[in-house]
């Protein structure tokens, strides 16, 4: 009974906190709401600041094929961000392994060299980086997309990290049975790694889903655009559709909304990365 | 010959450990350190860019940026983003991991979830989101004027002050539970003996907060600092598709301005564009270093 009680005074005293985190969720969630019904409307109703769901989502969805290679563009996002992962995920796990578990002071030193590249503002190295891919004949093409941003001194320090925790011991039982330096990496750590590798793989997605100005500057042909480019392009007009755009804006986020809320653990994870 | 066999395998192992590291290595030089020397002797030419000259004097493109009025705005829009910003965000995001610490709140998982989700966005996403609620036949100018705030439509994007404090709203929606995360992660690993140590010793709990979180969250308190002044140095997406820089350039930001002389409409100056990335690749280092001086101090 007294326990009872002392449970519902804490709970009173919460109240204010409850207050003030209904308010600050509903501002976090209300633009999704609106870009949703926005979608499903036309845009004199949205512009009218009706909230409620319509029923023109269809013709919203007709109007953006008719103008815009929605399809194309969503393939060229999925394409470019799913190769960046794979590759990113196993240049960097390789790189955070060797620089833990084969360390000594060389490979210290050249770690901290690589760090310095996180001061390095991306859009400092835009215009070397676009004379280079255009010398390659890289422009339009998926490496031009990731070759700049596969290998991140961030995902190197998450997995350098998270190697800590790997038992030097076995790699020693394997090498005297036999197993091959990579058969090590490939056969043993790889597997034991498995939730960082899903949390780095989360955080290189959405990164490269939604990267824009370097896209913007390297993808210069119409047919290799990306989504956010395919949107950014949408409102640029002089009179804008909101239905059509928020369509629009729906189709770019609903990949990313997925994976937020079917691996937010591991993407909080992958935010938080190297911190330990 | 088992010594021979030894040596062998150590050989093997220290091939091995520098190829692990040599593919993620050598992209890092090519794509990050080999760009910025460029960027450094290209900010000393001009001229169009099949065809630069050295500049005469050498340090023209430096001295052009003083009198360059759009440059000057956009330093002063990032810097005021910047000191607004993240203070705002980061006490925000203090405040809500604080409450979301507690072990007698319910529906945590919930508020957490809410709180993060802007994450899910893209940034050019939630640019459009805001700037198509916040347009003059908007959402917010509807709401404002039925419930008689406003008189009449209010364009919130077309006015130098009004645009720069929603680029400022929108960036605290995007980042605060971004941030909240990483001090959720830090409160956790605060054991919860030592506050109940703290309380038996007539602690309050706003004692509790500076004596006890803030010291052992400092590590946690700078990385994100350091971070957040990295990304609003760094702004583009926002300022390029929630207001377009205007109105009349009065919202641009330096990566903006940036872009737009080097890729945007008009004659391409890479020379003057690569100076003025020097100047931001210095202010972002020299930003970075400070932090990580006042960061260690008082450890």
């Amino acid at each position: 009974m007294t326990k009872k009680r002392l449970g519902s005074n804490i709970q009173r005293r919460l109240i204010p906190s409850y207050i003030f985190l209904i308010i600050v969720s509903f501002i976090s969630v209300f633009p999704f709401y609106w870009m949703i019904s926005a979608a499903t409307n036309n845009t004199v109703d949205v512009a009218r600041g009706k909230l409620a769901f319509g029923t023109y989502a269809l013709t919203n969805l007709q109007n953006l094929l008719a103008g815009q290679d929605l399809w194309g563009a969503l393939w060229n996002s999925f394409k470019y961000a799913g190769i960046q992962t794979i590759v990113a995920l196993l240049v960097c796990s390789l790189a955070g392994y060797g620089f833990e578990l084969y360390h000594d002071k060389g490979k210290d030193l050249v770690f901290s060299i690589l760090l310095l590249a996180m001061m390095v503002p991306q859009v400092a190295t835009m215009i070397p980086l676009f004379k280079m891919m255009s010398d390659f004949g890289f422009l339009n093409t998926v490496w031009g997309f990731m070759l700049p941003a596969i290998s991140t001194p961030f995902l190197i320090m998450m997995f350098r990290q998270n190697s800590r925790n790997f038992p030097v011991d076995i790699m020693e039982a394997a090498r005297i049975d036999g197993l091959s330096e990579f058969g090590i990496f490939f056969r043993m750590y790889m597997p034991v790694q498995k939730s960082t590798y899903a949390a780095a793989a989360v955080i290189t997605f959405m990164n490269a889903w939604n990267a824009y100005m370097w896209p913007k500057v390297v993808m210069t042909d119409n047919r290799a655009q990306t989504m956010p480019m395919l949107i950014a392009n949408l409102a640029a007009g002089y009179s804008v559709d909101y239905g059509m755009l928020m369509m629009g804006v729906l189709f770019c986020s609903i990949p990313t909304m997925i994976v937020f809320f079917v691996l937010q653990k591991q993407f909080a994870e992958g935010i938080t990365g190297s911190v330990k | 010959m088992n010594k021979k066999k030894g040596l062998s395998i150590t050989g093997k192992q220290k091939i091995a450990g520098w190829t692990y590291l040599f593919p993620a290595t050598i992209l890092i030089c090519i794509m990050s350190f080999y760009p910025i020397i460029q960027a450094i002797f290209t900010s000393f030419k001009t001229g169009p860019s099949a065809n630069m000259k050295w500049c005469d004097p050498a340090t023209y493109n430096y001295s052009r940026m003083f009198q360059d009025a759009i440059f000057k705005t956009s330093v002063k829009n990032t810097f005021l983003y910047l000191l607004i910003e993240v203070p705002i965000m980061l006490v925000l995001a203090m405040l809500l991991a604080q409450l979301l610490n507690n072990k007698d709140l319910k529906f945590k998982g919930f508020f957490r979830t809410c709180v993060f989700l802007p994450c899910a966005t893209s940034l050019v996403s939630y640019s459009l989101i805001f700037k198509s609620m916040f347009a003059t036949n908007g959402l917010i100018n509807t709401i404002l004027v039925n419930l008689g705030i406003l008189s009449e439509n209010y364009n919130f994007l077309g006015n130098a002050g009004s645009a720069k404090a929603i680029i400022i709203i929108a960036l605290i929606w995007r980042w605060t539970g971004y941030n909240m995360v990483f001090f959720l992660a830090g409160l956790q690993n605060i054991e919860y003996s030592v506050y109940e140590a703290a309380k038996i010793d007539g602690a309050n709990g706003w004692q509790t907060f500076w004596k006890i979180t803030v010291p052992l969250l400092k590590p946690t308190i700078v990385m994100t600092v350091i971070m957040s002044i990295n990304g609003t140095l760094q702004l583009f997406d926002e300022s390029v598709n929630l207001t377009s820089g205007g109105p009349a350039n009065s919202t641009i930001t330096m990566s903006h301005y940036i872009y737009n002389i080097s890729f945007g409409q008009g004659v391409a100056n890479f020379g003057y564009a690569s100076a003025l990335c020097f100047v931001v690749f210095i202010m972002v280092a020299v930003l970075a270093f400070i932090n990580m001086k006042v960061g260690d101090k008082r450890d």
